[in-house]
This record gives C-alpha cells, sequence and structure tokens, in this order.
C-alpha cells in the first residue's frame, strides 16, 4: 500500500494534523513494537493467505453487494447494501478481530484483551479467541453489561473472561481505559485488540486495513453489476468509524466518489444527550490519539449519548476527523428518533432488519435528496437482532 | 537553567516527593494539603491536575480526581487557587495531569501561567518524548519548565539515554508495569531494575514512583535512588483521616 494518498496515516501515524500516539510510557514498547512490524507481517504471502481463507470460509466472504430494489424505487436511486451483516458474529467487526488474531499469534503474543460498548466487537473477538485457543479477556461498562446481557453471555459461551469496567461512565471509553490499564499492567504477553479506527498509531491504519476488504469487494461487485467501480455516494454510519474507514478506504483517493458519514445526534444536537462528534467536538486526546472529541472547555472528556450503544462514542477515529476538517467527507448527524424510523423502514421494505448504528446511515433520506441515477452504496454493517429490545420498546411492540 | 528542583536534588539525602489531587477531598484543600505537607517535612510536591479519563492511573487516583473534578477543579481552578502560592511554599512544585488539560489551556498559556505561579516542572505521562521534543521543548524551556519523562522496566537503555539528554531534572522510574497503587510490594527483580539503572549514571538524578506506600516501600526505592515519590497511598490515607493527620503519614515514611 503506498502512502501516497493523502488520506491515508503517514509514518507517524498523523492524518493531517490528527492521529499519532499520545501514550504514557508504559505504553511505548507495545506500541512501538507494533508499529515496527505490522505492515510487514500484514503483507506477508503466509499471512494474506491465511486470512483470506479465514475470511472466505470461516467469516463467509465476500459478503453480497445487493441491489435494494423497492428503497431505490422509494427514493428513486440506485441502492446497494454491503451486507457486512452476513458477516459470521452478525458484523464487520469480525474481519478486524480476525486480522488482529493473527498479527497476534506472529507477535508471539498468547493473551488477547478488548473493550467493547455494545458487545459486537467483545463477541468477535471472543470468536477469533475461540477459534485460536488464546485467553481473552473483555473489558465492558457495568452499564452496557446490564444492557446487553445477551452478547456478555454470548462472550462467556466463548470462552472468554468480562470484567466490568466500573469507572467513570461505565460505558464504552470507560471500557476502552481500563483495557489500557491492563496493557500497561501486561506489556509482554498480551495483545490488545481494538475494535475500531481509533486510540494510538499504528491501530487507527491497522484496523483500516483489516476492514478495506469491504470496499476491496464493493469495486469488484459493483463493476459486475453497473459496470463501474465507483458509486456516487458511499454512505456509513460513524462511531468511532471502522466499517466506514472498510467502506471508504479504496475509495478515500476516487474524488468521483462523494463520502457521507452518519453520527448519532442522540435527542438531538442542541441537547446534552448526543454522540455527534464532529458537530460538537472540538481537537484533542482520547485514548493516545489526537482527534475530534468531545470535551468540556478544560479538555474533559464529556459522556456522549446515543440509543445505539456502538455509536455512544466521544471521539472519532483520526482519518475521519480528517476528513472532515479537510472537506473530503460530509458529515450528518441523525437522531435517535430517524434512526429507529429509518430501521424500520428497512425491515419493511427490504425484509432486513439493521442493527441501530446501520440504520443511522438509512436515515440520510431525511437529509439529503439524490439524482434519479445516482449509485449509493450504504455499508449495512450489522445486524439488528442484538437490538430488538431496544426496537420492541421503542416501538411497543 | 536550573531551578529549586535542581537545587533540592543536589542537596544530600534522599528526596520523598508526594502527589496530591487538586481540588480534593475538598475543593478548597488544595493549599492547605500543601501546607501541611511542606510543614511534615517533604521534599517536593507534585500537584494532580484531575482529569476525567486517566490512563496511567489505578483506582484511588481515578477516585480522587472524579471527585475533584466534581468538587469544580479545572485548570483555571488550580492556576486560580495557586496564585501567591510562593509566599507560604518553598519547596519545588511540579504539576502533573494530562495533556489534553494542557492542550485545552493552551500549551504555551498553561507553561506562561505555571511560570508566574513559580511552577518548576511539569509532568504529562501522555506527552510523549518524540513530539515534546518536536512542538513543546522550546515552550517549556522558555519558561524554565522542567519536563519529567517516564521510564519503566521495558524502556530500552537507548531511549534512558536519550530521555536522559532531553532531560534537566529527575528521570520518573516507574517501579513497575502498573498503573498507580499497585500494592503488591518490591521484590529482587525490582531491586535489580532499579540498581541496572542506577548503574548507568545518568547526567539526570533518579527519582522511583508507583507502589510506594510506606517506609519499606521507601527504603527499597531509594537504596540505588535519589528519591521516591508517592501517591495512591498518600490519598487513601487523607481520604480515611482528613488533613491534620498528613504529618502522621510523613512521619511513617521519612522520620
Amino acid at each position: 500500500m503506498k502512502r501516497k494518498n493523502p488520506y491515508l496515516a503517514d509514518e507517524a501515524g498523523f492524518y493531517g494534523k490528527f492521529g499519532g500516539a499520545f501514550i504514557p510510557e508504559m505504553l511505548y514498547p507495545n506500541i512501538e513494537n507494533l508499529k515496527q512490524h505490522y505492515i510487514k507481517i500484514i503483507e506477508e504471502d503466509s499471512f494474506q493467505k491465511e486470512l483470506n481463507n479465514l475470511l472466505k470460509d470461516y467469516v463467509g466472504r465476500p459478503t453480497p453487494l445487493y441491489f435494494a430494489e423497492r428503497m431505490s424505487e422509494k427514493y428513486a436511486a440506485k441502492i446497494y447494501l454491503k451486507r457486512e451483516d452476513l458477516c459470521h458474529t452478525g458484523a464487520h467487526k469480525i474481519n478486524n478481530t480476525i486480522g488482529q488474531i493473527l498479527l497476534a499469534k506472529r507477535l508471539g503474543k498468547k493473551r488477547i484483551i478488548a473493550e467493547t460498548g455494545a458487545g459486537q466487537h467483545g463477541v468477535a473477538t471472543a470468536t477469533a479467541c475461540a477459534l485460536m485457543g488464546m485467553e481473552c479477556i473483555i473489558y465492558m461498562g457495568a452499564v452496557d453489561i446490564k444492557r446487553q446481557a445477551p452478547n456478555v453471555s454470548r462472550m462467556k459461551m466463548l470462552g472468554a473472561k468480562v470484567i466490568p469496567a466500573n469507572s467513570g461512565s461505565k460505558t464504552l471509553k470507560d471500557a476502552t481505559n481500563e483495557a489500557i490499564r491492563d496493557w500497561i499492567s501486561n506489556p509482554e504477553n498480551t495483545h490488545y485488540i481494538i475494535g475500531s479506527v481509533v486510540g494510538p498509531h499504528p491501530y487507527p491504519d491497522l484496523v483500516a486495513r483489516f476492514q478495506a476488504i469491504i470496499s476491496k469487494e464493493t469495486k469488484a461487485q459493483l463493476l459486475e453489476k453497473e459496470g463501474r467501480e465507483n458509486p456516487d455516494y458511499v454512505i456509513a454510519c460513524v462511531g468511532g468509524g471502522s466499517n466506514a474507514a472498510g467502506l471508504y478506504y479504496h475509495y478515500l483517493d476516487q474524488k468521483d466518489v462523494q463520502i457521507i458519514a452518519v453520527e448519532a445526534a442522540g435527542k438531538g444536537i442542541l441537547t446534552n444527550k448526543s454522540a455527534a462528534t464532529t458537530a460538537l467536538g472540538k481537537e484533542g486526546i482520547i485514548h493516545g490519539s489526537k482527534t475530534l472529541l468531545m470535551q468540556n472547555p478544560d479538555g474533559q472528556i464529556t459522556e456522549p449519548y446515543s440509543i445505539s450503544a456502538g455509536l455512544d462514542y466521544p471521539g472519532i477515529g483520526p482519518m475521519h476527523a480528517h476528513l472532515f476538517e479537510s472537506g473530503r467527507a460530509k458529515f450528518v448527524s441523525i437522531t435517535d428518533e430517524n434512526a429507529m424510523l429509518a430501521g424500520l423502514e428497512l425491515s419493511k421494505t427490504e425484509g432486513i432488519i439493521p442493527a441501530i448504528e446501520t440504520a443511522h446511515a438509512f436515515a440520510i433520506f431525511k437529509e439529503m435528496k439524490f439524482k434519479k441515477d445516482d449509485v449509493l452504496v450504504f455499508n449495512l454493517s450489522g445486524r439488528g437482532d442484538k437490538d430488538l429490545q431496544t426496537y420492541i420498546d421503542y416501538f411497543e411492540f | 537553567m536550573n531551578n529549586r528542583i535542581n537545587e533540592k536534588l543536589n542537596k544530600e539525602g534522599k528526596i520523598l516527593s508526594i502527589y496530591f489531587t487538586a481540588g480534593f477531598p475538598r475543593l478548597e484543600d488544595t493549599r492547605k494539603v500543601m501546607l501541611s505537607l511542606q510543614k511534615a517535612g517533604v521534599d517536593m510536591l507534585e500537584i494532580g491536575l484531575p482529569y476525567s479519563d486517566p490512563l496511567a492511573d489505578g483506582p484511588t487516583i481515578q477516585e480522587s480526581s472524579t471527585a475533584a473534578l466534581k468538587n469544580g477543579m479545572s485548570s483555571q481552578k488550580l492556576f486560580e487557587q495557586l496564585e501567591g502560592i510562593r509566599n507560604e511554599i518553598h519547596i519545588p512544585l511540579i504539576v502533573m495531569g494530562y495533556f489534553n488539560a494542557m492542550l485545552q489551556f493552551g500549551v504555551e498559556a498553561f507553561c506562561k501561567k505555571c511560570f508566574e505561579l513559580g511552577i518548576d516542572g511539569i509532568i504529562m505521562p501522555d506527552l510523549p518524548l518524540e513530539i515534546y521534543q518536536k512542538e513543546y521543548r522550546g515552550i517549556f524551556e522558555k519558561y524554565n519548565l522542567h519536563n519529567i519523562f517516564l521510564i519503566t522496566p521495558q524502556t530500552s537503555q537507548e531511549r534512558i539515554r536519550l530521555m536522559d539528554e532531553v532531560s534537566n531534572s529527575f528521570i520518573y522510574m516507574v517501579s513497575s508495569a502498573s498503573t498507580t497503587g499497585s500494592n503488591a510490594g518490591f521484590g529482587k527483580e525490582h531491586m535489580q531494575y532499579f540498581e541496572r539503572i542506577a548503574k548507568m549514571n545518568l547526567k539526570n538524578k533518579l527519582v522511583v514512583g508507583f507502589g510506594i506506600k510506606d517506609e519499606e516501600t521507601f527504603m527499597q526505592a531509594t537504596k540505588f535512588t535519589k528519591g521516591s515519590i508517592i501517591g495512591s497511598a498518600f490519598i487513601k490515607h487523607l481520604s480515611k483521616n482528613g488533613i491534620k493527620s498528613i504529618p502522621d503519614f510523613v512521619k511513617t515514611i521519612k522520620s
């Protein structure tokens, strides 16, 4: 992968002014080790072969690029869905955990730690660990453990130990803090599988590379269906931003492709209950990365809110912060209400119940108009089974 | 340039430095805690600027930080509280916090304020050496603030040499791979690490922190080094026994 693309990380892990590794010295040897080796390892033929076999036979790739006929009719555009919800474990998260676990093995690590919010990344990590017979510890906010009980049970069944994070707001941000503290205390035998394109360099780049398969496949599939590799729009929801990074990756330097990022406005960006980072955030440092984040004037990180636990993060990955600041991507924020309605609409129109995170992307039709022949590719990043209770409570089914 | 930290380091004897969280237990306790610690014979103070997400800290300092923030502590508030502090406090003062707080205040404005108040050094665990050198060293030096770097048992000798080169006060030796407040005590492995670094004959003195909680661990930590820093154990004592009992705590460490 050449570094000439201005939207990818430079040698020091910066995307424009965002990124880098603002880490306590305790993490330096681990991060440095990863930084020195990750590109070399993942570009090895034997690594690629093992990864591709697992992606094909275990994860179920390539995922379909599905032409959503009824949605297309309704909104008078050509709407394609990249079906990451059909991946093993029900979301794109496993693309990254399978890649990172192979990397961890080659780095000689024996113990895996991860953070999780809604539990999707936790389940994907526990799955990869079970597959490889590795010890797995998942940090999860105490509040999230309560509201995402089925995923906690899944992780336990897969053999992972789930440790509650009791600090701060007891959600994703705090689970990430606890995972980082664990890594500080276990610097030699442990690899930390971050679940999104966040954290210190090289994580944002590493995770983006493992998710890039999404746009790689999309190009080939769209060529087959439309006779062109590039759609007019790529659209994805952004919490930390891993599914979006995957869908955008091979389109970043394709000027004819418009990039749309959908953030969670929660109850609205003017309320105190929102997770719309580009609308409300300022440049700062979170989890070792310089990026846009929600904070008070003193630099204390504020608690985000979204109905979807996966978008409930006060920052965004540095790549996305750069896409926002440079104007390469258009950011839109969608309220809980519009996301829930969009989730219901997709269910009834196409027979696909999306994760609430994903549903945010489909609410774009409330904010933007498209031309009749515009080709739109959505990342259908996860399925909605995990959110059934939230849907039921919301719509009073 | 030298300042109070160097003067203290160049004197005979071992140094006891205490870390406390500003604005804890109550918002207006910052000054009282400082005065009491100075009076009890502590050699240096680390004023902890509380942060919402202190990655390098264990539960004790996380909790004191959360409490201090709830009390209303902030960079601005701390600077207000420290106004005129040099009329009363004569020992070296170091501000310890996380880099985002400094970034939001403005790095230069933060350093200038510290200089005006008579602060001698800054510890920002998540401001890495490379970025400090490239972007901020000039500002720190302009305001005669020593930036203090952390090393751990995993830090390479080459990197320690580099930090030694860039530093002009002391190297903060983190005693073991852990966050603050570890209660495990020191064994042979720790002692070998302290000795190994001492034998590097660095130009900067060594001060050990993380896991020092009583006289025994203080003696172990300072066997090969100039001094040690106590944080969590002090905060625990303060939470339980209050400001009045600060002299009792200091006596148990260094009589």
